[in-house]
């Protein structure tokens, strides 16, 4: 039982109700033996009932050594609440895919009752999983025993935030390149930029591996990359045969909603132009067993995907249509391509503004100049609408006539 | 200032690798999968050029879970998957067996403790959401609260699969947007709606005037001087409420416990399936805070609104 006086939380208390598992159950039960998170409940109850939230600006803490990694919070009331008055967030880097054992969890599980709230996101927007809650003393002790079982910090600030991905070749057939792993190397090739801030803005990497991007790397990253392939669909004709003998209605279901027109189903088997096919997925995810990707397969890399803050949403665009992303060459050309980037950010990005907002201000033509990736249709949505152009050739009279 | 551990530091080591979480049917046919299918809701098989067959049980989780439930997970699946799960992109636990034996023990074991099985196909996937008023300074309104309520709402589509298609809806707490909700298929997202108010005493002392002024994107904010002291006015006729100036400057608090709330927006996706990704779309501009459930004033349910 606990030592210390539970918080009232009528209004939370409602929140116990209904069928979804409640986090406010979870959080008093633990509140008994946390007296930190019995300060969280009170201080939520006080924003629920006030409408408004109570929590200050971070301050600078960390681990030694390390720019990011440590959010600082602190409570603005820590008079009613001084258990929460200091409550950092920890960004613990998460496995590539998401996957754990047991084993991993109930490590971290016991690091974080050792040292803090004992709250977590299980994960964090960026993939992290966050400790959510601790004090500066407590901050050494936890790098050395995360370290000690093989876990690091991510990132936080103006840094390489914690690269995430999808589960990929891991248990996915769509999978046209292996994400989890270009995850894991890229990680591990950047720890420096990822521990230490040194970039205009944050910078965010998420590895999809095909067109239907579970990770939505396209709107969350800065840099996306995307599996796609440049061969023809795999069509297991006996297999579309058994769809239609369940009663699929292939024409309505797939074929017409092709985006390109580029197949078409004749009652037995289906046809595909793949000379037309985007490759938008939407014919192999409603037949699985009959449609499968090619096997010439890569990836496409995409650049400037953010939130709405500052100038506005942007989904990532097309900067290189395909990659091969090569494991032997250790992903090499995707490596010197972002450090090209990084040194052209470096150069000419300003404080707080995003690598897309930084080459909407400086123009696509001048950043990939800049890093030496030559122009190509697949950089234009469609052709210009003005007639202000810039002619670099043009005639000079020699005086010949 | 934290002391200096008596051990050699090890440091940028990054994170584990994740081959040793990987459940030896997974690593056996790693790359080599041929197609999946829905058993039942929440339930995948996928099914490898070998034959071999990996089982998922998807599970929603509030995503803001204790120690106590993590260790719950890792019970469950010490108990029925040789120790193997994993979490998804939208803050699902995936149970992960290659015994289809295991499955229904374990889906009766996974209701009795209060989690839902389900997620998968033509339902909702669990909502996507941020950290509000439980760990964030610039939130205007609570997403772990509204996104229990939603789901409360609509968990018959979570644990069914009788939408038409996958729903993907997403909650955050301020302009932000730590999460997708710039392209969610239904989005709720907290809104401030009054300029900020100035602690002139406060700016000089803890904000870098420059960068305060160069934050604002309609160039609202100017420095001037009150009683001596260096600090920022703003153009409140110019201001949108973007709460960037909060962020760069402490001494500018945006939230308003009257004029706080939600917005609520539709229509955007990420996937490139059919049509190309594209942003939501505004649906209702503004609904008050209202908890714990934010039902609105006249009790009726905001979210039939949406649905």
């Amino acid at each position: 039982m606990a030592d210390h006086k539970l918080r009232e939380t009528p209004l939370l208390d409602d929140l116990q109700k209904g069928p979804w598992p409640s986090f406010v159950t979870d959080m008093k039960k633990i509140a008994e033996r946390k007296p930190m998170v019995n300060d969280l409940l009170g201080q939520l109850e006080l924003s629920y009932k006030e409408r408004v939230g109570h929590w200050k600006h971070g301050g600078l803490v960390g681990v030694i050594g390390y720019g990011g990694g440590v959010i600082g919070r602190y409570s603005d009331s820590p008079d009613k609440f001084p258990d929460v008055a200091h409550f950092h967030t920890v960004r613990v880097n998460q496995p590539s895919g998401w996957f754990y054992t047991s084993q991993a969890l109930r490590d971290l599980c016991d690091i974080w009752e050792a040292h803090g709230s004992g709250m977590t996101n299980m994960h964090g927007s960026t993939g992290d999983c966050v400790f959510l809650g601790t004090t500066s003393e407590e901050l050494e002790p936890i790098f050395a025993k995360l370290t000690e079982k093989g876990w690091d910090l991510g990132g936080s600030g103006s840094d390489v935030r914690t690269p995430s991905c999808c589960n990929a070749m891991a248990r996915c057939e769509y999978a046209c390149y292996d994400a989890m792993d270009v995850c894991y190397n890229i990680t591990m090739e950047y720890q420096d930029e990822l521990h230490r801030p040194a970039f205009p803005y944050k910078w965010k990497f998420k590895f999809a591996g095909c067109p239907n991007d579970c990770v939505a790397s396209i709107a969350r990253s800065d840099l996306s990359v995307i599996g796609t392939w440049r061969d023809d669909i795999r069509i297991d004709q006996a297999a579309v045969k058994a769809y239609a003998d369940t009663g699929m209605d292939i024409r309505a279901d797939v074929t017409r909603k092709c985006p390109t027109a580029c197949m078409r189903y004749d009652g037995k088997e289906i046809h595909i132009n793949n000379r037309q096919c985007n490759r938008c997925m939407h014919c192999i995810n409603a037949m699985p067993k009959a449609l499968r990707p090619g096997k010439d397969t890569g990836a496409t890399i995409l650049i400037g995907g953010k939130a709405p803050i500052i100038e506005g949403a942007l989904l990532s665009s097309v900067l290189v249509p395909f990659m091969k992303m090569d494991k032997d060459d250790d992903y090499q050309e995707f490596k010197d391509l972002m450090e090209r980037i990084w040194e052209f950010w470096d150069e000419h990005g300003v404080n707080r503004e995003r690598i897309g907002e930084c080459i909407e201000r400086v123009g696509l033509g001048n950043f990939l100049e800049a890093i030496e990736v030559d122009p190509q249709p697949e950089h234009v949505k469609h052709p210009r609408t003005n007639p202000y152009i810039f002619y670099e050739e043009y005639f000079e009279d020699d005086g010949t006539g | 200032m934290a002391t200096q551990p008596s051990a050699p530091r090890k440091t940028d080591i990054g994170p584990p690798h994740y081959e040793q979480f990987l459940h030896p049917v997974i690593k056996k046919n790693y790359g080599q999968w041929k197609y999946h299918e829905y058993l039942k809701p929440g339930v995948m098989v996928h099914v490898a050029e070998s034959g071999d067959k990996i089982y998922s049980i998807r599970v929603g989780s509030p995503r803001l879970i204790s120690v106590d439930v993590i260790r719950l997970f890792a019970d469950l699946a010490d108990k029925y998957c040789d120790g193997f799960l994993r979490f998804t992109s939208r803050n699902n636990v995936e149970f992960l067996t290659d015994k289809e034996k295991s499955i229904e023990p374990l889906i009766k074991d996974v209701e009795a403790q209060g989690y839902p099985v389900g997620g998968t196909g033509n339902a909702i996937s669990n909502i996507i959401h941020t950290q509000g008023w439980v760990h964030c300074h610039s939130a205007a309104t609570d997403v772990s609260g509204l996104v229990k309520a939603t789901m409360d709402e609509l968990y018959e589509y979570f644990v069914d699969m009788k939408l038409p298609y996958k729903l993907k809806l997403a909650a955050a707490c301020c302009l932000n947007m730590c999460g997708a909700v710039h392209c969610s298929d239904i989005a709720i997202l907290g809104i401030h709606r009054r300029p900020p108010k100035i602690k002139d005493e406060q700016v000089s002392r803890v904000c870098e005037i420059p960068t305060t002024v160069s934050s604002c994107p309609t160039a609202a904010i100017r420095p001037t001087t009150v009683e001596g002291k260096q600090t920022v006015k703003v153009d409140e006729d110019r201001c949108m409420f973007c709460a960037n100036c909060y962020t760069v400057c402490p001494a500018m608090p945006i939230a308003d416990a009257l004029n706080d709330g939600v917005s609520l927006w539709v229509g955007g996706k990420v996937s490139n399936a059919r049509s190309e990704p594209m942003f939501t779309k505004l649906a209702h501009p503004f609904l008050p805070n209202n908890p714990p459930r934010c039902r609105r004033v006249d009790r009726a349910d905001w979210l039939a609104e949406v649905l």
